[in-house]
């Protein structure tokens, strides 16, 4: 009981490892790059959604200092900055497997792996 | 302010604003992309140079805080021993490059010319910024620099299966350099700093020890998945094979290597056995380390492609590291750490002389290149010489690793892993053996390989370099030690 308990308390936690292992399922089950792809993409996003989430703070405002330092609470702006570049990572990311299936496709006239792995081996 | 202060981000800097820049120097003139870029990978050589020879004469390291913030808030630039290695890679890459020249006219499409160089040189600002930064989570952004454009180069070659080992090799190293991202969240969850060094001293007291081990797990299987350990090698021998040579000897020299030396920046802020009690671990690497030694040479010696045989062989070499590192004593580390160096010198060098040997005749099949050393004779000595020292027999610089990792399994009484280091070398030594057979012992089939004539001078001198450099660290093989022994004591303390 107690673990359920825990895991609904830090959903945040428990939806991103979720979507951790629904995108390594569909890297690892679907045939089709596309699919492997978005599968990848869906594994970026819950990283970033954990990431950001540690720094998140209830009823915390944005980290801009007006004036006088005040009591009011902040999130911690550092893991937004960092998962900035982390999504910019993962946009050239997808961009390179795109333009690299775009490749196959005009080589091979498929993209489901398990085809190009006949084809591969038939060579 | 003195120049020499901005000196360890410049080495960074050059090639990053180098490699964006490229396309412009390729817009005047395509001929002026590989001037351009060796000046860079020069430059930066020098400047790595100037910051090694410091490093050595003061003993301490190179500190240097981004836009002036000092750590933990800003972004601090470390340059200690193990980023001596940048001199190493910046050398090599150096030596690739005046090799590319020629062999890059040839052998690639004219569009591809320009990208070429500039993923060569973004390639090589991810390497020299991976091993220099003292940030972890800058570690990670030049992970993906480098790992980006090592994905790239391998489908530069344009062949059908190039640009599907490509994808092989990207999907794989987007999952593992994700991996290393859920580890540096764990860890920042957990101490709420990214500098390293700080991450050091924070760890040695948190009361949080599964977080932690968590984080070094997710590290361990992402820098396993860039380093190819045996259960995750299924990408390398494909992509390794398949790129042009010169970006070949860059992926086996040098890329694979990043994921050790991210290994041992990982066990340096957790500490050997400080932090975590890491003895399983250790003897799991080390097993681990050993199947790849084996298997490796096993699969190479099946190959009759004569790249496909040395990108086995990188597994097999890689094990040699992994499993000195495992045995996690001083002689073993040392051994291995050495071996990251010497094998990369070694394993370039066999490259860029297969590399030569494609250029001139275009076949690249152990049985159609019988009789090659006849027709190429400077080049295939320098490939004997190369494999004499990956196969570790003195003087050469392939042994005293190989002997260091030797003392280090029997003096942890594991004499098991002596006796497969020792069956993988004999493996090793058999399969190099078919190498030297057929280019030295058996009549020529093709007539390519008779109308053969030596390679140009601008693709021999780098190999002659590479072949003296085997040769010199095998009499000097105590030079790098240098290095190395300050870095292992203190892992060890």
């Amino acid at each position: 009981m107690n673990i359920f308990l825990k895991l609904y308390l830090n959903f945040n936690y428990t939806v991103s490892m979720i979507l951790f292992l629904i995108g390594l399922y569909t890297i690892i089950s679907k045939s089709n790059l596309i699919k492997k792809l978005i599968g990848l993409n869906i594994m970026e996003t819950s990283v970033f959604l954990f990431f950001i989430s540690i720094g998140a703070v209830k009823g915390g405002r944005a980290p801009i200092l007006e004036g006088t330092a005040s009591q009011v609470q902040y999130v911690n702006p550092l893991p937004q900055a960092l998962i900035l570049t982390g999504i910019v990572v993962a946009v050239s990311t997808t961009a390179l497997a795109l333009s690299l299936i775009i490749k196959i496709y005009e080589h091979c006239g498929t993209i489901e792996a398990e085809k190009l792995k006949e084809m591969e081996e038939g060579r | 302010m003195n120049i020499t202060y901005h000196f360890p981000i410049l080495v960074v800097a050059l090639p990053l604003v180098g490699g964006a820049l490229t396309p412009f120097v390729g817009k005047i003139n395509k001929r002026y992309c590989a001037l351009w870029s060796i000046l860079i990978t020069f430059f930066s050589l020098i400047i790595s140079l100037f910051l090694v020879l410091k490093l050595a004469l003061t003993k301490k390291p190179i500190n240097y805080y981004l836009g002036g913030w000092s750590p933990p808030y800003g972004i601090e630039i470390r340059f200690d021993e193990l980023s001596a290695a940048s001199a190493v890679i910046l050398g090599l890459i150096l030596l690739a490059l005046i090799f590319s020249w020629r062999y890059v006219q040839k052998e690639l499409d004219e569009r591809s010319v320009v990208p070429y160089y500039s993923l060569f040189l973004l390639n090589t600002a991810g390497m020299v910024g991976f091993v220099v930064t003292g940030d972890i989570f800058n570690l990670f952004v030049f992970l993906e620099i480098l790992s980006l454009s090592a994905y790239a180069l391998v489908a530069i070659g344009g062949e059908r299966i190039a640009e599907m080992a490509a994808f092989k090799y990207l999907l794989m190293g987007a999952i593992s350099s994700l991996a290393v991202l859920l580890g540096i969240a764990f860890l920042y969850s957990i101490t709420g700093t990214l500098n390293m060094y700080d991450l050091h001293q924070r760890l040695q007291h948190t009361p949080y020890l599964k977080t932690a081990s968590l984080a070094f797990s997710l590290f361990l299987i992402g820098f396993c998945v860039k380093a190819a350990i045996f259960p995750l090698h299924i990408w390398l021998p494909d992509a390794h094979a398949i790129a042009p040579c010169p970006v070949s000897a860059l992926l086996s020299g040098l890329v694979v290597k990043s994921g050790i030396l991210g290994i041992l920046r990982i066990i340096s802020i957790y500490g050997l056995h400080t932090v975590l009690n890491l003895t399983f671990l250790n003897s799991f690497l080390a097993w681990l380390g050993t199947i790849s030694i084996v298997l490796g040479a096993f699969f190479a010696f099946f190959q009759n492609d004569i790249k496909m045989m040395l990108a086995y062989s990188t597994i097999s070499n890689i094990g040699y590291i992994v499993l000195g590192i495992g045995l996690a004593d001083y002689y073993g580390l040392v051994g291995g750490i050495v071996h990251i160096f010497n094998h990369a010198i070694i394993k370039v060098t066999l490259f860029l002389c297969s590399g030569a040997i494609i250029y001139r005749t275009g076949l690249r099949t152990l049985s159609d290149l019988r009789g090659i050393g006849r027709k190429m004779p400077i080049t295939m000595a320098c490939m004997s010489i190369a494999i004499i020292a990956i196969t570790g027999i003195p003087p050469t610089n392939g042994f005293i690793c190989k002997w260091f990792i030797a003392i280090g399994a029997v003096q942890r009484d594991k004499p098991l892993f002596a006796v497969a280091l020792l069956f993988g070398a004999l493996f090793i030594f058999a399969y190099y053996i078919k190498i030297l057979n057929s280019a030295y012992f058996r009549e020529p089939i093709r007539k390519e390989v008779e109308e053969a004539i030596e390679a140009p001078l601008s693709l021999l001198i780098p190999i002659l370099l590479l072949t003296s450099a085997c040769l010199v660290f095998g009499i000097l093989a105590y030079a790098p030690l240098a290095f190395i022994k300050p870095f292992v004591e203190r892992l060890l303390a």
